[in-house]
């Protein structure tokens, strides 16, 4: 990371206040209106529209091996995607994952 | 004033919302190391885990950081992954939108996934809940989630510098929104919408960091929507 400290707070202040005024938005405006349909449908993929997309390269070229696709990491993803998919457990997921990872890394020596 | 039955409805809210400090706490933990091995210290981990106070966009903000990418496009992105909570907003305004200012003011502060989800739950199952008695519900669901994430950031950041690379913490963060975002698979549409964002984000991937996702992102909403009113349309035929 080559931010300096002014940019690093410059992120945290506008995230900080861009994600109050999200959750403030519709709070703030009295009687509750109702949201257009396709600005809900819209909204409703955000996180799965921008997550797999941030995680894919991650997972495809890690860092870690200079960019070389790896079984244990490959496993790994798999494993958290496919517990997590089938037992909507988050944390199950997670373990499922660095379980897989560690066992993967320690096979590969 | 606190009168009995908003306390009791306090209390209701705390008891259902205890079981999210068994999520909050690890992944706070996490997020704490992730952060200070990103290379934030620990007051900016704790300033962005007190003011963003939102799991999925503090890792995405740490990530996008981690690959340097432009300050905006940091911003830009995190805020993306915050954009469901106008939906959030949207569906307690009708619930809470007697509520005095400042009290509402304090709900948007804390409006999570867990608390909206486990309040208008409630708030459908007991529509007779006076606004004082909602409020006092809210304010008991956020105690099990919003102190443990703040503690649980500090007692990661704490150790996260003190744990050796072999421990490939590097895949701590893919792991973690895998294992979040898998759940959120509920229909087709998300599927759809989820596997666009991985294709595009892969073909643009020697765009600058945070381009190719944004991109990729507004093409996977797109799509996950389309796919939502189609699937409607041929459910009404």
């Amino acid at each position: 990371m080559t931010y300096s400290t002014g940019e690093i707070w410059t992120i945290i202040a506008l995230l900080g206040i861009g994600t109050y005024a999200i959750r403030l938005s519709f709070l703030a405006l009295l009687g509750g209106r109702e949201l257009p349909a396709m600005v809900l449908r819209l909204l409703r993929y955000t996180p799965v529209a921008l997550i797999p997309g941030l995680v894919a390269p991650l997972v495809v070229w890690p860092a870690a091996t200079g960019g070389a696709p790896d079984p244990a990491r490959l496993a790994a993803a798999a494993a958290a995607l496919g517990v997590g998919y089938f037992s909507r457990n988050v944390l199950a997921a997670i373990a499922s994952g660095a379980l897989v990872l560690f066992l993967g890394l320690w096979l590969d020596g | 004033m606190a009168s009995s039955t908003t306390k009791s409805a306090f209390w209701r809210g705390l008891r259902d919302g205890a079981p999210f400090v068994v999520v909050a706490a690890p992944f706070a933990t996490l997020f704490g190391v992730v952060a200070t091995e990103a290379g934030l210290n620990i007051v900016q981990t704790m300033g962005m885990s007190a003011l963003v106070i939102a799991g999925a966009a503090q890792f995405t903000a740490v990530q996008l950081m981690t690959e340097n990418a432009p300050v905006f496009l940091v911003i830009a992105a995190a805020l993306a992954v915050n954009l469901r909570m106008a939906m959030y907003s949207a569906a307690l305004a009708p619930h809470l939108g007697a509520a005095p200012f400042w009290q509402r003011a304090l709900i948007a502060y804390v409006n999570f996934d867990q608390t909206y989800a486990a309040s208008v739950l409630k708030y459908e199952q007991e529509p007779a809940l006076t606004v004082p008695e909602r409020v006092a519900y809210f304010f008991g669901t956020v105690i099990p989630v919003a102190p443990p994430w703040l503690v649980f950031s500090l007692l990661g950041a704490l150790i996260g510098s003190g744990i050796p690379p072999e421990y490939a913490l590097d895949f701590a963060m893919p792991i973690t929104f895998l294992a979040l975002v898998a759940p959120m698979l509920k229909s087709l549409a998300h599927i759809a919408a989820a596997l666009t964002s991985v294709f595009f984000a892969l073909i643009l991937a020697g765009l600058p960091s945070g381009v190719g996702l944004l991109i990729a992102g507004l093409i996977a909403m797109s799509v996950g929507a389309s796919v939502e009113v189609w699937l409607e349309r041929r459910h009404a035929q």
